[in-house]
């Protein structure tokens, strides 16, 4: 069974749990991801892999509570089981011939970003992280980012933590300022990586986008997760989770991710109420 | 004396007005007295035509004849001999296009109920017997299988019970591939499908579920590192077809793999279950096949009234004749001669009708054959919330994009000889993933001919 073998809490909203999944945690790679259940009734959901160790066999996931199934795993502890976890999903981040890399992240998507922008930093790619949150209260791995790069920055929608304003704004004054990079790779919210493509196309970065989309069994056979890429039906699960920023139909991609939110929300308030009535 | 009754004796059901609003079993399997009477009608010719109808030759009146005599339990020995899914063929296999075809009975009449016999022939042998399975003495050989569809249980049940050490390798949570996801409780109650599979544990085989063979792990390295001397793949033809017109991926739009694994894997019909399914006021189901039928009854079971969209006439339906035939009765409508160009959408990026173009029939070639073309400038708008894409399967690439040496076919099928090898020493594949979408009785049989196959490579590479 996939043991929870550490819980955290990052910010209110967000946890971290390291899982024992030895076969996933062997193959993982910055980029790709898993898909869990958290017991016999529960759903699939898709979420990125933030952290890997082969030796103990354990995968580090991030989420954000924002339904039922994250409410439900934010209530298991250590020494519970999942009852699904599957993986490693997706192709991995491409890595290779990179000198120069901004990374741009978004809320709960920066733990996403975290582990490629590791990644790269071992490698000896100069990494540049622009972090945005909403506010103080929200920001999460500051530590890990600042060892992880060579110059980050902090943003916040309210200035309480790092400068007041978008991680755009803070993409476009570097570039402005001369820093040439060779890639843009953003993760975060659909409305975020839109603006940040937006951006790099006008001073021609390629950009990668990291996707997360409904799926349920992230292995091709359900096409639930299919988007645009360029004109052409991508399955994201298979074909990415990454693609081509500068191609990506965003404004389907956002309608697809709402296709379920009624249902979603009545679930998330019966779930909270259910475990309101527990405590 | 034989029944010489024209009629095949008829399968009680539940009522179409109450069974297209639930989704236990449609049809409730014949009685005893009945399948004693059924049995009778079977003239047990010496030739016997039906067996060359069968794509796993059971022996089909030997079988019956012990119907007949009340031997149930002996008739079941029978049909094991050759079968590893019974109860599951009884009820999917196209019997009137194979055994029951060439049955003499059917010259004059209806032939010989063999599907109803084959099931309940099954099902009284799953519900009476309890006796312990005697795990066979291994042989310390280990084989891998990929997949847990119908080709690759025949396989594993065929090495398990030859000693072999046997993992099943599957890439959801629940075994049974297009058993547990695809086909609906309707038609195949899944407590069936896990019956065989218990079946297979009790022999000893091995179960890891949540394992995607190409990813979680490659075929190299369960060769290499994890000692299987022989791999059978058997991962089916699971990648949903998309007819590229516009409005595809607007919400509301399902791949029928989509809409059958939320309600068939994910129970998403259920009350306990949290998994979403969206059938609409008004679905429309896109394509001709057993699937395009399950897709469109478990869209009517969740409250849609429901249309299926057909390019060509009711006569060249691909589905099952009783398939068809229960669709109807169930109140599914049908558009024939449409075919879709465009899904128009809702302000908000939803599904608002399909917009399909007028075909005809032209007149037949000199094979005659007719084909189907769009009739100049008439369309047909359909209203619907609701779209599913119904129009066939090919097989995943993750295996082949992951597995050195494997040769596939251009449109991906794996490539193998008549007993299931590949390119691969010692790697054998059967089913879906090699003729591309088929039936459950071929897969079978192809798993149980790969299963000989690798017990020869393997005694032989001891």
């Amino acid at each position: 069974m996939f043991e929870i073998l550490e819980k955290k809490s990052l910010n209110p909203f967000v946890t971290m749990m390291k899982i024992n999944a030895p076969r996933v945690a062997k193959k993982a790679e910055p980029g790709q991801f898993i898909i869990l259940r958290t017991d016999s009734e529960g759903e699939r959901i898709p979420l990125t892999i933030a952290d890997y160790d082969r030796e103990k066999g354990a995968v580090t996931i991030m989420f954000q509570i924002v339904g039922a199934t994250t409410e439900k795993l934010n209530h298991m502890n250590v020494g519970d089981c999942l009852s699904d976890f599957v993986g490693p999903l997706g192709k991995a981040t491409e890595t290779t011939g990179l000198k120069k890399v901004a990374v741009v992240g978004g809320g709960v998507g920066c733990a996403i970003a975290y582990p490629v922008a590791k990644k790269l930093h071992e490698m000896g790619v100069e990494v540049h992280v622009i972090a945005g949150f909403r506010n103080k209260e929200l920001v999460i791995l500051e530590e890990e980012f600042k060892a992880a790069s060579t110059k980050l920055l902090l943003m916040s929608d309210d200035g309480s933590a790092g400068e007041k304003g978008l991680v755009t704004d803070a993409l476009k004054k570097l570039i402005e300022s001369g820093e040439k990079y060779d890639r843009v790779i953003t993760i975060g919210p659909l409305i975020m990586m839109k603006f940040v493509c937006q951006l790099t196309k006008e001073y021609n970065i390629p950009t990668v986008a990291s996707m997360n989309p409904v799926m349920i069994d992230g292995t091709g056979m359900c096409g639930g997760c299919r988007l645009t890429v360029g004109g052409e039906t991508k399955f994201a699960c298979v074909d990415g989770p990454e693609f081509d920023g500068h191609l990506i139909d965003f404004d389907q991609a956002m309608a697809r991710s709402a296709s379920y939110r009624t249902f979603e929300r009545k679930a998330y308030e019966d779930t909270c109420n259910l475990f309101k009535g527990v405590e | 004396m034989p029944n010489m009754s024209l009629e095949k004796n008829k399968m009680a059901e539940q009522a179409p007005d109450v069974r297209n609003k639930n989704f236990d079993e449609v049809a409730l399997g014949y009685t005893e007295e009945q399948a004693i009477d059924e049995a009778k009608r079977c003239l047990n010719c010496k030739n016997k035509p039906c067996v060359t109808g069968c794509p796993v030759q059971i022996d089909i009146p030997a079988f019956i004849a012990e119907v007949a005599e009340g031997r149930f339990e002996e008739a079941y020995k029978i049909i094991a001999k050759s079968s590893s899914l019974p109860a599951v063929c009884g009820r999917v296999c196209p019997q009137e296009t194979q055994c029951e075809s060439k049955c003499v009975r059917g010259i004059k009449g209806e032939p010989v109920a063999i599907g109803r016999l084959e099931r309940y022939v099954a099902d009284r042998h799953n519900a009476e017997n309890h006796t312990a399975v005697e795990k066979p003495v291994p042989n310390g050989h280990k084989a891998a299988i990929i997949g847990s569809g119908p080709s690759s249980l025949a396989c594993a049940g065929d090495l398990a019970k030859m000693g072999y050490d046997v993992t099943i390798f599957e890439a959801l949570h629940l075994a049974g591939g297009v058993l547990s996801y695809g086909i609906p409780e309707f038609r195949l109650p899944k407590s069936i499908v896990q019956q065989e599979i218990e079946g297979l544990k009790a022999l000893g085989v091995k179960i890891e579920t949540n394992t995607v063979v190409g990813k979680t792990v490659s075929i190299d390295e369960l060769m290499d590192e994890e000692g299987f001397e022989s791999v059978f793949i058997g991962t089916g033809a699971g990648l949903p077809r998309f007819m590229n017109i516009k409005g595809e991926n607007l919400n509301g739009v399902y791949s029928a793999n989509e809409f059958l694994t939320r309600i068939n894997l994910m129970k998403a019909y259920s009350e306990n279950a949290s998994t979403p399914i969206n059938a609409g006021d008004k679905a429309v189901v896109v394509g001709g096949g057993n699937v395009a039928m399950d897709a469109a009854r478990c869209a009517k079971r969740l409250g849609a009234d429901v249309t299926i969209i057909y390019r060509r006439t009711e006569k060249e339906l691909p589905a099952r004749a009783e398939e068809l035939e229960h669709a109807k009765e169930e109140g599914i409508k049908f558009a024939f001669l449409t075919n879709p160009v465009e899904i128009t959408a809702t302000e908000n990026g939803w599904v608002k009708s399909v917009i399909c173009e007028n075909m005809r029939l032209t007149e037949p070639d000199e094979r005659g054959r007719a084909k189907t073309v769009p009739i100049e400038g008439e369309f047909t708008e359909i209203e619907a919330d609701c779209v599913i894409m119904s129009i066939g399967t090919s097989p995943n690439p993750l295996i082949r994009s992951t597995t050195k040496g494997l040769d596939t076919q251009k449109w991906g099928g794996i490539i193998a000889d008549e007993n299931g090898l590949t390119s691969r020493k010692g790697v054998y594949a059967g089913g879906d993933a090699v003729t591309g979408a088929a039936t459950v009785i071929l897969a079978m049989g192809a798993g149980k001919k790969a299963a000989a196959a690798m017990d020869e490579y393997m005694r032989n590479n001891m």
